[in-house]
């Protein structure tokens, strides 16, 4: 209490002080004096940088500048000295990610229901959310109060920029002082880049509508700068010369969550941009990708708070990974280094600022060396700003950033007692003994006894007044506001005692994915003779019963009779069971982050591949109604789509391990009501008909085809004329195009009613492509005989019908007619629902059309493999073909049946036999982490509410929220 | 030959056509040598159904003595009783996202005036669609609102509305609020909270029901709403109340017993397996949502809602299935398939069979009537080749309503025989 005190009379101190101009500027408030003395800190700890410590060390300012820091140092005879024995001294910290001072970007206001496809700029780039020519000194304005709270964590320097836009222009670098104007104050008008994944609320453009779309987007502005640096036409880009402009400028990536995170480093690494990445605090479950990157991480610390569980029914709803977070998360840090990734740490998303220390603290009691935490405020964001010869360290020609603390920063008990800011003091908590101040007894009397009214012991007042040498008026002023300062700082050690954890919880051990259903160890090749089982081959043999199959090392090794039982393999007794090849989804919106790309009548520059999200819940459910790979297809939001993604669903894996690898690469094309947004009120986007879509295909397949010829002729040139002419622009939407048009992609095709079905194949053959398949194709059968001609195979649904009015002549015998006509068919799912028992779909085909049984499963796995050009590795049992496999209770095509267990490349990802048991465990490890939360809280703190993932279901429909 | 044979087989889907509703049972018809699935958890693994009139006048495992006027042999078909759709919205909406034909939710809040019955469409290609899966019967049920209206029971092969009707106004919809609210956070999650609104929104409900209660003593001027309430407290019709989680479940059924309400029946009660002891004490069957719906956590078991059935029935409660839900009208006709799926997890088959035959039937009342084989009951029944609740297997030789056969064509059929004819002939060409 004593210290705190004195802390109030201090910075009323400060108030009446001389603002502190530049030298320049003329001066009519009194006598313009330059030289100004020295600060001399001695008999201190002096934390030069975080490798390097000076005991009883002294450190000389001179204007805002580190003079000298050493032991044996002459001290200069105009100092100001400053005794700090037993004190520490410490650079002041540095915060890469801020938005301080900066006035908020204004939303823009959007008119009718139609979306808005142009810009609103001119000039610029055409894409409203790209706002490199932006600069954010233009809003900013000094926040005192802001400020301050930053001071009090101990940062000297900020990164401010306004959090806005995808390309978010340039930040600056500001140091917090009162006791400067803004011409020192402003280190760096033009520090950073900023990007995001975020659209710019001052316009209301719709491009990008998904994460994948910002992706695509960056890709292409890169490409564009490129290419504007070389052409030589007139037209101007203010938005692209901006970004040549800051080209070495640091760039800083805000991803904006876990996933993103790694999307970011995926971008920068493809075009070549050394992002520094702004994270979510779950680092800890990807640092060994994030170490592969490279890249420089800054971090929040705005652990979870814990949850509200008070309600016994609402805690069920509590879903563990979030619970598992709020117990790990103090651990993200320590994990970082231990995995030695670099990262700088950030206050961004803290509710309270003042939690900062608070959570340092936390980070460190978790793990944390006190070195690395100092590493991570200072020297890591100077280095990144490329100002790693001014700040985050107090050597000679440094800034004199820096702070006193009463003992090691990070120990739980330290105090900062100063923040010295361009070599201006700044005061937190007091202790600064200054050795040249004079107070006479008079003065002192008189505010004691007004203090002592207030109700402080004389004793205790008598010391402060010695301590630190107050003058009469000082002490006149304080003297009223003395009860109030009380009451405030007793409020204050209150907060304070609540926002400190009370207790470190065991780190409950990652799972793979972190969520219910995780596995504790990733699955490992299960070597199996599966013995006297009911095998449906899809092969020439057909159901072979009472058989042996052997699967070795993720592949299928044998199959036939009394197969002996090689070394390291289990035997596996099968009788009664069947077995089958993985069930393949050639259509399915599950295991992604977004999936339509709606901002444009074409989006074929984006890739469901960037936006995979690998700890989706339905990928655990679909492997319990065993099915092993499927397609994630871009929606059907656009009449060309985005590339799609084939997975297996290898849960527990990444994004990037669930990938298919070395397939074929498919695109979405759509028809109908969705692409001509009948359904949606929209109807400001051509085409608005089915006669306008056919146009849109024409039109994108001539200009690929001009596109093609450009570069063909460009890339034809010798090197020597290639100089004299310009390059062509690349395109990554007509790159694309271009693959389709040269047989190196393949298209999948959202289609509904006959008409349009027709005019694809007919436009198709046209330009000489061929589609490969027709999905939803309800009326297929209608024209099965043309696609037959065509060449192209169906994906269709098993009975779906009269959700729209172009599916009112769907009809469940759509397959077996395509089957019969010789189309290659197949039944998808298009539901996270759906998908988890797409063999009872199949059996559809047996009811409706009379398919065999062999036939009708074949519509599940081979056909599909077939139509994702996959069948040579899956969708069979075949020897040497991947070991996707399941064992079904009862023949797969029953209603009864269920999945038993579900191979992937021989490895189990799901057992029914031990669902029970994990969810025993689950509801434990639930109850664990709640009696946590339980002990942890303390009275009045703050708690959030219950965080459910429900069920994501995207449908072809699907827009990013 | 074949030609000829084909012929003829288009010249008879053109007489006997979609659509057009089978007329009274003329003559008395003697089904022989089927398995005979009761629907009240017996079978008979080689029997006969004699039907006059369309009542059932005999059910045997041997050949009766009386005269038929016709006899079909199904040579070991399966027959089973007409399937009961409940909660359904059948013949109220055509196609989804064409709002014209959507007739199922009136505004307001609480409507038990307004009845489902003269809206259902009798000509809905959609209606059509569940003959030929074995959906014979459907509660059609207004949505929407606190009390959305009332249900009636529809036999589905019918020339108008009057025709199809079963019973008029079986009961009243009562959608109980939810105690929890969904937001959306600022970094995307949802979060769960307790409504702030849920003990308005209750007592709403409280006052509604005590002012038509009081109402009723004394109707002058006539009060539509709380008239509409009247067959309810005095017994005649049921109160439906839809609620799923274990606390809408308990405090409505509270709430509804304290009113000394004579007929209640839960709808939808996803959680009501933990509630089982008060639905126990109070004999309230329930109508359980169907099986193809996701968890509604990720934490919860992906089988979750398979597992479901199981709890309630191994409880000794009377349980039937509830299809509303997910383009909910087409997709009744997976009922016998929602029914498979139960058993798959746990329930026995023929009781799976009872949950959509026989217990639909006394959860509406009309037990006395239809959903099993008994002599006196309604001639309402199917005969499939396989067994009926498995997809592979559920494949229809007839149907009879009150002793009418009806058609087994639809929209869908029509088409696959004009198209599959198109395609063989386009073969023969070539």
């Amino acid at each position: 209490m004593f210290r705190k005190i004195v802390f109030i009379f201090l910075s009323l101190i400060y108030s009446v002080e001389k603002s502190y101009s530049q030298d320049y500027f003329p001066e009519n408030a009194g006598v313009k004096t330059s030289n100004q003395p020295y600060n001399v800190f001695i008999n201190a700890t002096i934390i030069v940088s975080p490798d390097k410590k000076i005991e009883k060390g002294i450190l000389i300012e001179r204007d805002g500048l580190v003079v000298e820091v050493g032991k044996n140092i002459e001290i200069p005879k105009n100092s100001i000295l400053h005794d700090k024995t037993g004190q520490y001294i410490y650079p002041s910290f540095i915060d890469l990610y801020s938005n301080f001072g900066i006035k908020k970007a204004k939303r823009a206001i959007t008119r009718g229901r139609s979306s808005q496809y142009n810009p609103n700029r001119e000039g610029f780039y055409w894409n409203d959310h790209i706002l490199s020519d932006y600069n954010s000194i233009n809003d900013y304005s000094y926040d005192p109060v802001k400020s301050k709270k930053l001071r009090e964590v101990g940062f000297g320097i900020v990164n401010a920029h306004r959090e806005n836009g995808i390309h978010r222009g340039t930040g600056s670098l500001i140091a917090l002082s009162d006791r400067h104007t803004d011409n020192y104050r402003i280190i760096k008008s033009n520090s950073t880049e900023f990007y995001s994944f975020k659209k710019s609320i001052n316009s209301a453009q719709s491009y990008p509508t998904s994460v994948m779309g910002a992706m695509a987007l960056l890709r292409q502005f890169f490409l564009d700068i490129e290419w504007y640096e070389q052409k030589s036409s007139n037209s101007k880009d203010i938005s692209i010369e901006a970004a040549i402009q800051n080209k070495n400028l640091p760039k800083i990536f805000e991803s904006g969550g876990r996933l993103n995170l790694m999307r970011a480093l995926k971008i920068g690494k493809e075009t070549n941009q050394k992002f520094t990445v702004v994270g979510s605090g779950l680092e800890y479950l990807d640092h060994k990708r994030i170490k592969s990157y490279g890249n420089t991480i800054v971090v929040p610390i705005n652990f979870p708070k814990p949850y509200d569980v008070s309600d016994p029914e609402l805690n069920e709803k509590l879903s563990l990974n979030h619970l598992k977070e709020w117990n790990q998360a103090p651990s993200n840090l320590s994990v970082l280094e231990e995995n030695d990734i670099d990262f700088a740490i950030t206050s961004k998303g803290l509710e309270n600022i003042s939690d900062f220390i608070q959570n340092i603290k936390k980070a460190v009691a978790y793990g944390l060396s006190e070195k690395r935490a100092l590493m991570s405020l200072t020297k890591i964001p100077a280095k990144v700003l490329k100002m790693n010869q001014k700040i985050g360290e107090l050597k000679k020609g440094f800034y004199a950033n820096f702070l006193v603390t009463s003992g090691p920063i990070f120990k739980k008990e330290s105090v900062i007692y100063e923040n010295w800011i361009i070599g201006k003091q700044h005061v937190l908590a007091p202790n600064d003994v200054v050795l040249n101040l004079d107070i006479s007894d008079e003065d002192l009397l008189q505010y004691l006894e007004k203090a002592e009214n207030a109700g402080y012991s004389v004793e205790e007042l008598k010391n402060v007044a010695k301590f630190y040498g107050l003058s009469s008026e000082e002490i006149k002023i304080l003297g009223k506001r003395l009860t109030n300062a009380k009451k405030e700082l007793e409020l204050k050690d209150e907060a304070l005692k609540k926002i400190e954890p009370k207790k470190k919880f065991p780190v409950l051990p990652i799972t793979y994915p972190n969520t219910a259903y995780g596995f504790k160890e990733k699955p490992k090749y299960s070597n199996i003779v599966f013995k006297n089982v009911t095998a449906w081959t899809n092969e020439e043999e057909g159901i072979l019963k009472n058989i042996d199959v052997l699967i070795t090392n993720g592949k299928i090794k044998k199959i036939g009779q009394n197969l002996e039982t090689p070394k390291n393999h289990i035997e596996l007794d099968c009788t009664g069971k069947h077995l089958t090849a993985g069930i393949i989804d050639e259509h399915s919106h599950i295991a992604a982050s977004s999936i339509n790309e709606a901002g444009q009548n074409s989006s074929a520059e984006v890739s469901i591949e960037d936006v995979i999200d690998p700890d989706d819940i339905s990928i655990f459910r679909s492997l319990a109604g065993g099915v092993t790979t499927a397609q994630i297809l871009h929606g059907s939001a656009n009449p060309i789509g985005g590339r799609s993604a084939i997975i297996k669903l290898r849960w527990g894996e990444s994004d990037e391990k669930m990938i298919f690898k070395n397939s074929d690469k498919f695109i979405k094309f759509a028809l109908g009501e969705n692409v001509k947004q009948s359904n949606w009120g929209s109807n400001s986007r051509f085409p608005q008909t089915r006669m306008g879509v056919e146009q849109v295909f024409v039109d994108y397949f001539n200009r690929a085809l001009e596109y093609g010829k450009k570069w063909e002729n460009y890339n034809s040139l010798s090197k020597k004329a290639k100089g004299t002419i310009e390059k062509p622009r690349k395109d990554i939407e007509l790159d694309v195009i271009l693959e389709i048009l040269k047989g190196d992609r393949f298209i999948t095709c959202h289609s509904y009613v006959q008409s349009e079905i027709n005019m694809l194949m007919k436009v198709a053959e046209k330009f000489g492509v061929r589609i490969n398949t027709f999905t939803h194709i309800l009326e297929g059968y209608k024209l099965a005989d043309k696609m037959f001609r065509h060449g192209v195979g169906g994906s269709t649904f098993s009975d779906w019908w009269a959700y729209k009015y172009e599916v009112i002549d769907a009809i469940p015998y759509n397959g077996p007619i395509m089957t019969e006509a010789g189309v290659t068919v197949a039944y998808n799912s298009d539901s996270s629902e759906v998908i988890r028992r797409l063999n009872q779909e199949a059996a559809k085909a047996v009811k409706y059309g009379g398919l065999s049984e062999e036939e009708a499963w074949k519509y599940v796995t081979l056909n599909p493999a077939k139509l994702l050009h996959i069948d040579d590795r899956v969708g069979s049992l075949k020897e040497g073909k991947d070991a996707d496999l399941v064992i079904w209770s009862d023949n797969p095509l029953s209603i009864y049946a269920s999945a038993e267990k579900t191979f992937i490349d021989g490895k189990i990802y799901y057992d029914s036999s031990k669902i029970e048991s994990i969810i025993v465990d689950i509801k434990l490890e639930k109850n664990k982490i709640i009696n946590q939360i339980k002990s942890s809280i303390g009275k009045g703190q703050k708690v959030q509410p219950i965080v459910s993932n429900t069920n994501k279901e995207f449908f072809c429909e699907t827009i990013d929220k | 030959m074949k030609k000829i044979f084909l012929l003829f087989f288009i010249s008879q889907l053109l007489v006997t056509g979609q659509q057009t509703p089978g007329s009274g049972q003329y003559e008395s018809i003697l089904i022989e040598n089927a398995i005979i699935h009761i629907g009240d958890g017996t079978v008979i693994k080689m029997g006969y159904v004699g039907f006059q009139d369309g009542k059932i006048k005999y059910v045997g495992g041997t050949k009766p003595e009386n005269k038929y006027d016709k006899s079909i042999n199904t040579n070991g078909a399966h027959l089973y009783p007409g399937l009961i759709a409940l909660n359904s919205t059948l013949g109220l909406a055509e196609i989804d996202a064409v709002r014209a034909t959507r007739d199922y939710d009136e505004i307001g809040p609480f409507l038990p005036h307004i009845s489902s019955s003269i809206a259902y469409n009798a000509e809905s290609k959609v209606v059509e669609s569940m003959r030929m899966n074995g959906v014979l019967i459907a509660q059609t049920t207004p949505r929407g609102g606190i009390i959305s209206g009332k249900s009636s029971i529809m036999q589905l092969d019918a020339w108008n509305w009057e025709d199809a009707l079963i019973f008029k106004n079986v009961g009243i919809h009562l959608n109980w609020p939810t105690p929890y609210t969904y937001k959306r956070s600022s970094n995307g999650e949802r979060t769960i909270e307790k409504n702030k609104n849920y003990i308005k929104k209750v007592k709403e409900i409280k006052d509604f029901f005590k002012s038509s209660k009081s109402y009723l003593p004394n109707p002058k001027p006539i009060n539509l709403e709380y008239e509409a309430m009247r067959n309810m407290f005095n017994g005649n019709e049921i109160i439906f109340l839809h609620a799923n989680s274990s606390k809408q479940i308990q405090d409505g059924i509270l709430f509804l017993s304290s009113l000394k309400i004579k007929k209640i029946v839960l709808v939808g009660g996803i959680y009501s397996y933990k509630q089982k002891d008060l639905l126990i004490k109070n004999k309230i069957p329930i109508v359980l949502k169907h099986p193809h719906n996701l968890p509604s956590f990720v934490d919860e078991d992906p089988k979750i809602r398979f597992r479901n059935a199981k709890k309630l029935v191994d409880a000794g409660l009377l349980v039937s299935i509830d299809v509303s839900g997910s383009m909910e009208r087409m997709n009744s006709r997976n009922l016998p398939f929602y029914a498979g799926s139960f058993s798959a997890y746990g329930v026995d088959k023929e009781n799976a069979l009872r949950m959509i035959t026989l217990n639909a039937a006394k959860i509406l009342g009309i037990s006395g009537n239809y959903g099993s084989i008994k002599v006196d009951k309604s001639a309402t029944f199917f005969i499939s080749k396989g067994d009926a609740l498995d997809m592979r297997s559920n494949i229809l030789e007839y149907a009879f309503i009150d002793g009418r056969k009806v058609s087994l064509e639809s929209h869908q059929t029509k088409l696959w025989k004009r198209y599959l004819q198109k395609g063989r002939n386009n073969k023969n060409k070539r």
